[in-house]
């Protein structure tokens, strides 16, 4: 009997999330619900409501942040809940896989499709509403960690609330209803200046208003727009707080409710 | 060491109780097959002895560990064949095979993992497009690429047609052959006689009987059935010593269509699962 080591977690974490990409690609409902439907939304309702470049620039920045929950917290959810079904899980669950090699995968898979639908969305802002791309080095920069950690954290509640569902089926529920209901209390389409203050508050309790928030602060034709704001300020350290606390009860509520199958118990 | 060591294995679902106190001992390098009928609590047994599902009670261990308990290292030495399996849809056959492979120390060469299943003109189709018999190759595939000590099977070759299911046996022999310790569950009588070394026979969650294929539930020591043609008809009687019996009615000559049977496997099967 040899003891040759077993592969790192990474390189492994690396190699699934090659893999997931493979998978994810090749079926077109992604191609077509998870990269496209943020742009979509955006080409359409952006027709409708979009009346001068502020405004713009203000929609993409939270349609963004709409699309990475939508990839993160409803996408991978799902998927998870697909591994679960199809018996996945259970397969790698019987090879020497850590289970932390499986997430790193996932994360590697909703960080580029969620750049794939960024990108495509920012494309149709530029082509269609004139949408300004910032300049600025710090822009920039504030827009890939709010980006990273707005991604992490929700894939790893998306994770979490995947070990609800019992099927793909009522996996759809589960994870749409939240997301649709934030995106309400959380700017996406209505300005949480114009919510009563107990659904702003709510609002304020849930990732997706401080990604939301994050990217307005990327995106804004200048600093002055702060004061549309709720709390008339990007507030960027409670941003970096708020998504700091999700991950940490994400990775707390997974290592508690993860299943590897429907039947272990 | 024996590779497995269960006794009084028990686990209930709800109210009803699907395995209730299994004793299982199989050496190593010992083909075993656990034959049963639907139900009977083989996935159930199996799927703990994987690690997989949780017990209620007994005492089990899988290469030296507990297998609610062990980690990468004794998953490393376990191949494990599920009864059902539809994932891999979206990946080619050669792409599965070499993704796992990357999961062991020291694997298997894909490309030799993909001919030996007799994958290898499917080595490009995806796994969802494959006939229900090359799914289970693929699987078998997937389960020997980190060269295990121990294999699992259970009903690998439910759905198979007569020429898959030969190829199949083959492939079991070979590995069998190279050392590998497999435990198989079947409801085929013929797999389990063509196999294994050892079967046991699970019905309503209990060891009913165990034993080599040739003696099972005492079949070796049964009563014989003698059976000839006088001019009376067909005569039949059953003993315990055939070459007495025969001896006694041959001193008044010739028997015409002699017969001495003992119960097939299936009759002695079936009788200990009714
Ligand atoms: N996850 C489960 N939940 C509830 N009942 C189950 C579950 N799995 C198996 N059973 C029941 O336990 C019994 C044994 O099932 P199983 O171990 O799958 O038998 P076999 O593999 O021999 O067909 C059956 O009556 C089956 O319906
Ligand atoms: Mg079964």
């Amino acid at each position: 009997m040899t003891t040759a080591t077993l592969p790192g977690t990474l390189s492994l974490g690396l190699s699934r999330g090659a893999t997931e990409l493979r998978e994810f690609f090749r079926q077109k409902e992604n191609l077509i619900f998870t990269i496209s439907l943020p742009a979509l939304l955006m080409l359409l309702l952006g027709t409708v409501y979009v009346k001068e470049a502020a405004a713009a620039q203000m929609f993409a920045a939270s349609m963004i942040g709409a699309g990475i929950i939508s990839t993160s917290f409803v996408g991978l959810g799902m998927s998870v809940v697909a591994d679960r079904e199809d018996g996945t899980l259970k397969r790698l669950r019987g090879t020497p896989m850590p289970f932390t090699s499986y997430f790193i995968g996932k994360i590697v898979l909703v960080f580029v499709s969620s750049l794939f639908e960024a990108v495509l969305l920012l494309a149709v802002g530029v082509l269609r509403f004139d949408l300004e791309l910032p300049t600025s080095a710090e822009k920039w920069l504030t827009f890939a960690w709010v980006f990273t950690l707005g991604v992490i954290a929700c894939s790893l509640i998306g994770v979490a609330l995947s070990s609800i569902a019992k099927s793909t089926r009522n996996a759809a529920g589960v994870l749409n209803l939240p997301y649709i209901v934030l995106q309400f209390l959380s700017g996406v389409f209505i300005m949480q200046t114009a919510l009563p203050e107990s659904l702003r508050t709510a609002g304020s309790l849930f990732p997706l208003k401080w990604v939301c928030q994050g990217f307005r602060s990327v995106f804004a034709l200048n600093d002055d727009y702060a004061v549309m704001e709720a709390a008339g300020s990007w507030e960027l350290g409670k941003v970096a707080l708020v998504l700091g606390a999700w991950t940490i009860v994400g990775l707390v509520l997974v290592g508690r409710t993860f299943r590897w199958s429907n039947t272990s118990r | 060491m024996n590779a497995i060591r269960v006794r009084g294995l028990k686990k209930a679902y709800k109210d009803h109780q699907a395995v209730a106190g299994v004793d299982l001992d199989v050496a190593r390098g010992e083909v075993f097959a656990v034959l049963g009928p639907n139900g009977a609590g083989k996935t159930t047994s199996v799927e703990i002895l994987e690690g997989h599902r949780d017990r209620d009670a007994g005492e089990v261990s899988v290469l030296g560990a507990d297998p609610a308990k062990a980690g990468r290292e004794w998953r490393a030495k376990l191949g494990i064949v599920l009864q059902s399996a539809t994932d891999a849809a979206n990946l080619t056959v050669r792409e599965a095979v070499h993704h796992y492979a990357k999961y062991y120390a020291d694997p298997r060469d894909p490309e030799e993992v993909i001919d030996l299943v007799g994958l290898t003109e499917k080595a490009k189709s995806r796994g969802g497009t494959l006939s229900g018999g090359q799914r289970r190759r693929l699987d078998v595939a997937l389960g020997i690429i980190g060269r295990p000590e121990l294999m699992f099977l259970d009903e690998p070759t439910t759905g198979f047609d007569p020429e898959a299911r030969r190829q199949f046996w083959s492939l079991i022999k070979r590995l069998a052959a190279e050392g590998t310790t497999i435990l198989l569950t079947t409801h085929y009588l013929d797999e389990a006689e063509a196999l294994a070394d050892r079967v046991a026979v699970l019905a309503g969650g209990r060891v009913v009987a165990e034993g080599t294929p040739q003696t099972l539930g005492g079949r070796a020591h049964a009563d014989a059935t003698v059976r000839w043609l006088s001019d009376r008809g067909h005569q039949e009687i059953r003993t315990a010593e055939p070459t007495k019996t025969i001896a006694e009615l041959s001193r008044h000559g010739e028997l015409a269509e002699l017969t001495v049977t003992r119960p097939s496997l299936e009759d002695v099967y079936l009788e200990l699962i009714a």
